[in-house]
């Protein structure tokens, strides 16, 4: 795509996604307003798989914990405050991610998507198999948190619309945030770890620091996205910290186009969709959302976005000799 | 801790700690051998234990059964490896991540289909239905003494093959360096079939050992794997010896975390974290050893 069209597409997008709740069904609202948290989650992956190369299975971990931590703040009748609960959540959901990574980082490769997925499952067992918040039932969170100013309340949760806006709002902040932080120092840090981490090393920099630091804000942003969630539904159960839950947002990265930032917001939304139509078919639906997944690791490996950037480079291919390294395939080298 | 209920609960600890290496060595040999991580692993584990409940009924007997499935387990192996895993081997783990989480949705689908959702139990075959008297009220099951004795010998089997063989040295050979072998005219892709086949094979055939001491579910092979990352990170990925060490530990510690809770019962938080006893001898492997505590042998 051409940077107009780029430009064009994201207007309509953005135009469509704003005017939404004005036209769609309050069911689809809701559907959407999912999505859009998926869009934060996955985007908070993105940062960990697509551009610093840590291949997490446990990501559910900090989504599924920042929602028990608002199921377990919320008093039972009445609302919790929607700053302090949202702070203290996402709070959490960091320090989970300090503690979980400062032991997961020490390893690399395999070992590091297997320790990630063990620990995401002790947290799920904790939580399953103790009656802390209950048990394997779950637990509901009665009131919505409420936001307060003053004595005026700017938004009813309760209501899908306002809802909805919330949750696009704290989207397109978490994206804003993702974009601004890849394009600081620490940013070009990081993908220079994804591409050749001993080389960042023999330059002085303090890789496992900037790693931690990486997933620490991952594990937020995540854990905004399980609050989210959480205020959604009213309810939070050990599911959410389930590793079906982790492998679906691994695999919204990869549909979507790891290390881009669109990507994770294509695959949450061609995810989602696809599974919403197959639950619709059959009551086996995910043997055809497995069948999707194993054609994409076969034949999409870097996703739809892929598809739009090969277009795109195939475009505006840099003239012969020209080294390239400005271009985004040279900054996107296959990390091995 | 009476003795006699001591000894029963080590038997147990260590015939889960066996049952724990059968699966975690194939993930662990496929890893060193081919470079694959493989989560669909947990899969074959369920899809041995539902094969040996319905192959008993269709059957009528457990032998029979044992080495049907065995059979079937081994063409499926073969047959994944030519359709999905022969793909993956010049990815990264990313892609095989995926692909194998793919084949987990799938295969736990068609048992939906082809099974059900229900929990089922397998009869101990009769050979083996007694119990070993231990004192006047314990005694302790034949059938779980056999198992414990199958696995060493498999143990054992697999040590000689890989270690003493033609066939383990064309093995080892490939797994530190694909090419040379391969130039050296040797068949790397059959090989690779094979020992996929092969992990396959060992993994289904523990779940269908597992199927009369435990009951048959259809999370089991997800329960199992998880169990068995955390063996593989705690004996080093791709040393099958390690898994053996901590396959044992990991056995015992489970075990004994239990018994725990049955003797402090006065004590309502601790015996609930005792399943979580597993993943903190994890945590502090990582901290002490972040390799594992045997460094791989194989590649």
């Amino acid at each position: 795509m051409s940077t107009r069209a780029r430009w064009i597409a994201l207007f309509v997008g953005l135009t469509l996604l704003f005017a939404f709740p004005l036209i769609g069904d309050r069911f689809y609202v809701q559907f959407v307003s999912k999505i859009l948290i998926m869009t934060i989650f996955a985007g908070s992956l993105n940062l960990l798989v697509g551009y610093t190369g840590l291949i997490s299975l446990g990501h559910a971990a900090f989504f599924g914990f920042a929602g028990y931590i608002l199921a377990l703040y919320s008093p039972d009748t009445e609302a919790a405050g929607l700053l302090t609960s949202l702070l203290l959540s996402v709070g959490s959901a960091a320090l989970l991610a300090l503690l979980i990574g400062l032991l997961v980082l020490r390893t690399g490769g395999i070992f590091f998507i297997m320790a990630t997925l063990a620990f995401a499952e002790m947290l799920f067992y904790l939580f399953h198999d103790t009656a802390i918040a209950g048990g394997s039932d779950g637990i509901y969170i009665y009131q919505r948190p409420v936001l307060m100013i003053g004595g005026w309340q700017p938004l009813d949760l309760a209501n899908s619309a306002h809802f909805y806006y919330l949750a696009l709002f704290f989207s397109l902040a978490a994206i804003a945030c993702i974009h601004m932080l890849l394009r600081s120092p620490f940013g070009h840090v990081i993908v220079g770890i994804r591409v050749n981490e001993q080389r960042m090393r023999a330059l002085g920099f303090d890789t496992y620091r900037y790693k931690l630091v990486c997933f620490v804000i991952s594990g937020a942003l995540a854990g905004l996205a399980g609050y989210l969630a959480a205020s959604q539904f009213g309810v939070v159960n050990p599911e959410t910290l389930g590793w079906h839950l982790s492998g679906s947002v691994l695999m919204m990265v990869i549909l979507g186009g790891m290390g881009t930032l669109v990507g994770p917001v294509l695959g949450a939304f061609s995810l989602m969709m696809l599974e919403e139509s197959f639950q619709s078919i059959t009551k086996h639906w995910q043997l055809l959302t497995g069948a999707v997944i194993v054609l994409v690791a076969l034949y999409l490996p870097r996703g739809f976005a892929g598809l739009l950037r090969k277009r795109a480079d195939t475009d505006k291919l840099p003239p012969p000799g020209a080294g390239g390294s400005g271009t985004p395939a040279a900054a996107e080298r296959p990390h091995v | 801790m009476d003795p006699y209920i001591f000894l029963i609960q080590l038997l147990n600890g260590v015939q889960y700690g066996l049952l724990l290496f059968l699966v975690a060595s194939g993930l662990t040999l496929i890893f060193g051998i081919m470079g694959v991580i493989n989560l669909a692993h947990g899969s074959f584990y369920m899809l041995g234990a539902y094969l040996a409940w319905s192959l008993t009924a269709q059957l009528g007997n457990f032998w029979l059964a044992l080495l049907a499935g065995f059979v079937l387990s081994v063409v499926l192996g073969i047959l994944l490896e030519w359709l999905f895993i022969r793909h993956l081997y010049r990815r990264d783990h990313l892609q095989q991540v995926l692909l194998t989480y793919g084949l987990i949705l799938i295969f736990s689908e068609l048992r939906s289909i082809v099974w059900g959702d229900d929990v089922h139990s397998v009869a101990v075959p009769t050979l083996l239905a007694g119990s070993i008297p231990l004192t006047e009220t314990l005694a302790y099951p034949v059938y779980r003494v056999w198992l414990s004795i199958v696995c060493v010998v498999l143990a054992a089997g697999m040590y000689y093959l890989i270690q003493h063989t033609r066939l383990g040295m064309m093995v080892r050979a490939g797994a530190s360096n694909r090419e040379m072998t391969q130039s050296l005219g040797i068949d790397i892709g059959l090989l690779y079939r094979l020992v996929f086949a092969f992990g396959v094979a060992l993994a289904a055939f523990a779940g269908m050992l597992a199927a009369p001491v435990s009951s048959v579910f259809p999370g089991m092979g997800n329960q199992v794997l998880i169990i068995c990352f955390v063996v593989v990170v705690i004996g080093g990925i791709g040393s099958v010896k390690g898994a053996m060490a901590a396959a044992l530990l990991i056995g015992l510690v489970d075990t004994f975390g239990k018994v725990v809770e049955f003797e402090i019962s006065g004590f309502r938080v601790l015996p609930e974290l005792a399943g979580m006893s597993v993943f903190v001898m994890m945590a502090i492997v990582l901290l002490w050893r972040p390799e594992g505590l045997f460094a791989r042998r194989l590649r």
